[in-house]
């Protein structure tokens, strides 16, 4: 093989027993790591093409593949760790910079795994949901200080608010990071789930128009696919200033991927790289922004929430309250651990803070302020399942987004090569091979399962805490308690310790 | 004095009588009739609330002040003095009764706030009368003001209801609006503070329950200035009525609407003016909806308003007979004082009783 000294990260083990040389994982794998060998009339394996994906494993039809991590090990060094060692050899040989995709896979504390929630004991009734109505309906955009009500009528509507019926949306993947099919599937399952999907920053493909009652448009620093109709197409506006998985830096999506439908949905030429800058070049300050918001405000004719995604960096909470006295109707934050399509190694692991102090420290802030009505809070960045979604309710959260999860809910399977462009699953690729391969019917289907199976699942922590509407949760910290945590992570969290 | 403590999850008694003709009577009755719930309260707390007892000082704001100790009481006083006309200052008379231990210094003061102090602070006299309180007991150790209306007063303290209401000689003051509280806390207070009724300015509530939206309902309301220094879900209550109606301008309907808001699936059968506003009032306030069991006698000088949670998961009686309306959380506790009502019935989950002074058309 190759010089470039980079071994095997995955073994691909074959039982010959149950091999039959049918060749379907030949053709399933885009990474081509099975080969059939004419001469010698079987299929064989490059363990060093393999990327665990699972694909051959799972359709393999005489379950003769295992994958499993490669067993060869450096000799033990606490500092030197086979990753950063292999990181070296692959720099050496390229002279770039590392690309990876998902969420950081680093060891930060995930401080969901710290916190416990509440139940209601003989002093106050928990709520079976499947016995008492249970309410999960969920407004997100600006509150108004106060109503006006003359001659038992409203005499000024709210301002414009999202209708959720689950506190889940699906968060922003643009057209050309993930195939037409994914946002496909994930708009048919908001419009059935009473939820919304964010198009990414690559503009709404024609085809999903007509599910524009269920999108959150986003407006990105490339402006790809952006114009009057678009803007109006969607329930919402959203402007992307950050990323949890790459935070202060811009997107790049190579001309590879640009074929001709995301050409027209981006509106760049075919072929053409779509680079989006790491700033908005109108955006250098909170006043610019300010600006923006309130050029899209007008584009809308003040009909649609604007919403801003920032990722959660060490200032965050400063910035949200900058963001929502700017106009801001939402604030969208993305943590460290939030996912992507493609992101620069060392940014992803490196760059930004959890989403749940970030979360904390803003929804605190903005209460210090005595402004956290006039904006809605949505956060994102590995939100796993239902009871984190309960834990980001009950620290301050409207609603959340999920990505990944929502792409698992699809077929990923977490590979962390959605930059290469062949994700097998027909997710994370332009290829229309591999495209066919998600099929937006079943896609849907199952992502609506996931927020059926959620919200029940919502309903039944909410009902033991003797609570029968979401927003009585909201913000109720008092509902959490914390383990293993220092005193000053309890602090910030503002929550009491288990026992306390 | 302890002012902070731990939340208390407690069940709780509850009773409140009104005449609607403003006609005032003794605390005998409502003794009676909270006396009858004996059994759900543990003597751990226990209090009263009157409207029409002080007709001779009807213009003047009733401070009710518990102190630890005569140090307490003079620093207080300092602070008091700088911020109100003092008009009458003295002990609360009480009697000695066996089964009440320990009782703090009680005081009361007839005061009107210094007229240059309101108009320096441009505020209006309810709110500077708000703010005076709160900065006391937030911030005076060993003072702590528990009732602060006009022609009103709370009567509270440790031990069963029946006992705190000979111990204040309740059978000598003449009310129109009477309610009543017996409390059992899950450990011990140990404060008289921290007994029912909490009152603010003319708003009084007794409550029972443990509800779940505390945390939410309390961190709302801190945003507007309002301390929830008992950490009590009654207090955030008081509080939560004194933002919708007092601050927000709400009529009661509409405050309830909020507190024990209709189900979504009621708003949306709705017609189409009412399902806006409804709709409107869930969204701008839905960090005040009151989540878990309650139920509570809300007084005010103009009437009483008992309500449950939108589920009912306490229980609340309600009969009216002639010019009485009466309320409590068990029927038995209206029968033992009127034994033939007119009209006897349950209230439906978030379906208010109210009864309100003729001639007035509001409830504030």
């Amino acid at each position: 093989m190759s010089l470039d000294y980079t071994t095997p990260e995955f073994l691909i083990e074959r039982n010959r027993d149950r091999c039959i040389d049918c060749k379907v994982c030949v053709n399933q794998c885009a990474n081509e790591a099975h080969i059939y060998d004419e001469e010698e009339k079987r299929v064989v394996s490059d363990d060093i093409k393999c990327v665990n994906c699972h694909r051959c494993v799972a359709l393999c039809p005489t379950r003769a593949l295992t994958v499993r991590r490669y067993p060869l090990e450096y000799r033990q060094n606490a500092g030197w760790t086979a990753h950063d060692i292999n990181s070296i050899y692959r720099q050496a040989a390229s002279g770039g910079i590392l690309l990876t995709g998902m969420g950081t896979d680093r060891n930060y504390p995930i401080f969901w795994d710290h916190l416990l929630l509440n139940a209601s004991q003989v002093t106050n009734p928990s709520i079976d949901p499947l016995r008492e109505p249970m309410e999960l309906k969920t407004f997100l955009g600006r509150k108004p200080d106060s109503l006006k009500i003359e001659n038992g009528r409203l005499a000024e509507k709210l301002p414009p608010q999202l209708e959720l019926e689950v506190p889940v949306m699906f968060g922003a993947m643009s057209f050309g990071s993930v195939s037409l099919n994914v946002q496909k599937s994930l708009a048919r399952a908001a419009a059935e789930s009473g939820t919304f999907f964010n198009t990414g920053e690559g503009g709404l493909h024609r085809d999903l128009y007509r599910y524009g009652g269920s999108a959150i448009v986003q407006v990105a620093s490339g402006r790809f696919g952006v114009y009057s109709e678009y803007l109006n197409a969607g329930a919402a506006v959203e402007i992307k200033i950050g990323q949890g998985a790459k935070p202060g830096i811009g997107g790049h999506l190579p001309g590879e991927k640009v074929g001709r439908e995301v050409s027209l949905t981006r509106m760049i030429p075919e072929g053409s790289d779509a680079i989006s800058p790491a700033p908005h070049h109108d955006i250098y300050s909170i006043e610019d922004l300010g600006q923006l918001i309130y050029s899209l405000k007008e584009a809308t004719n003040y009909q649609k929430p604007v919403s801003v995604k920032i990722a959660a960096v060490h200032n965050v909470a400063a910035i949200a309250s900058g963001i929502a006295r700017a106009g801001a109707d939402i604030i969208t934050i993305d943590g460290l651990r939030g996912g992507t399509g493609a992101t620069p190694l060392r940014t992803r692991d490196n760059v930004g803070i959890p989403i749940e102090l970030a979360l904390a420290a803003v929804d605190s802030r903005l209460r210090e302020e005595g402004i956290r009505h006039r904006v809605s809070l949505v956060v994102a960045g590995s939100i796993r399942n239902s009871a984190d979604i309960v834990k980001a309710v009950a620290l301050g959260a409207d609603a959340v987004y999920i990505g990944s999860a929502a792409l698992i809910s699809l077929g990923c399977h977490m590979c962390q090569k959605c930059y290469t462009g062949k994700c097998n699953w027909g997710i994370a690729t332009q290829d229309p091979n591999l495209v066919k391969r998600l099929n937006p019917d079943i896609g849907a289907q199952r992502a609506t399962n996931l927020l059926r199976a959620w919200s029940l699942e919502i309903k039944e922590l909410l009902g033991g805490m003797g609570i029968n509407a979401l927003e009585s949760l909201r913000g109720n910290r008092l509902m959490l308690r914390g383990v293993g945590l220092s005193e000053k992570e309890l602090q910030i969290l503002g929550v009491k310790a288990a026992g306390e | 004095m302890d002012k902070v403590f731990p939340r208390i999850p407690s069940g709780c008694a509850i009773s409140g009588i009104m005449n609607k003709k403003g006609k005032r009577i003794p605390g005998t009755d409502i003794i009676k009739s909270i006396a009858l719930m004996h059994d759900r309260s543990n003597g751990l707390g226990g209090g009263f609330a009157a409207y029409g007892i002080y007709p001779e000082f009807k213009d003047h704001y009733a401070l009710h002040v518990f102190y630890d100790s005569l140090n307490d009481r003079v620093t207080a006083e300092d602070f008091i003095n700088e911020h109100f006309n003092v008009d009458t200052s003295e002990l609360i008379h009480t009697r000695k009764v066996k089964s009440i231990t320990n009782p703090p210094l009680i005081w009361r003061y007839f005061v009107q706030p210094k007229k240059n102090r309101l108009l320096n602070s441009e505020l209006t006299e309810d709110e500077y009368v708000v703010r005076c309180v709160m900065k006391i007991n937030s911030s005076y150790k060993g003072a702590y003001i528990f009732s602060s209306g006009k022609n009103m007063g709370a009567f509270k303290g440790v031990g069963f209801p029946e006992d705190i209401g000979e111990f204040y000689r309740l059978e000598e003051y003449q009310g129109y609006i009477w309610t009543a509280h017996g409390r059992f806390p899950t450990n011990t207070p140990g404060w008289w503070g921290g007994a029912h009724p909490f009152t603010l300015l003319d708003w009084s509530i007794v409550h029972n329950g443990e509800i779940s939206s505390y945390h939410a309902n309390a961190r709302f309301l801190e945003m507007f200035g309002y301390k929830c220094t008992l950490q009590t879900d009654t207090e955030a209550i008081t509080y939560i009525f004194d933002y919708l109606m007092r601050k927000q301008g709400l009529p009661l309907e509409l405050a309830i609407a909020v507190v024990a808001a209709p189900l979504w699936k009621e708003i949306d059968r709705m017609d189409t003016g009412r399902r806006e506003l409804y709709r409107a009032l869930r969204t701008a306030y839905s960090s005040l909806l009151i989540n878990g069991p309650f139920s509570i006698i809300l007084g005010t000088a103009n009437g009483m308003v008992a309500l449950n949670d939108r589920i009912k998961l306490r229980s609340l009686a309600a009969a009216t007979k002639g010019d009485f309306l009466y309320v409590a959380s068990e029927e038995s506790a209206i029968r033992e004082i009127c034994p033939d009502p007119e009209n006897i019935w349950i209230p439906r989950g978030g379906e208010p009783v109210i009864g309100m002074l003729e001639g007035v058309n509001s409830i504030l």
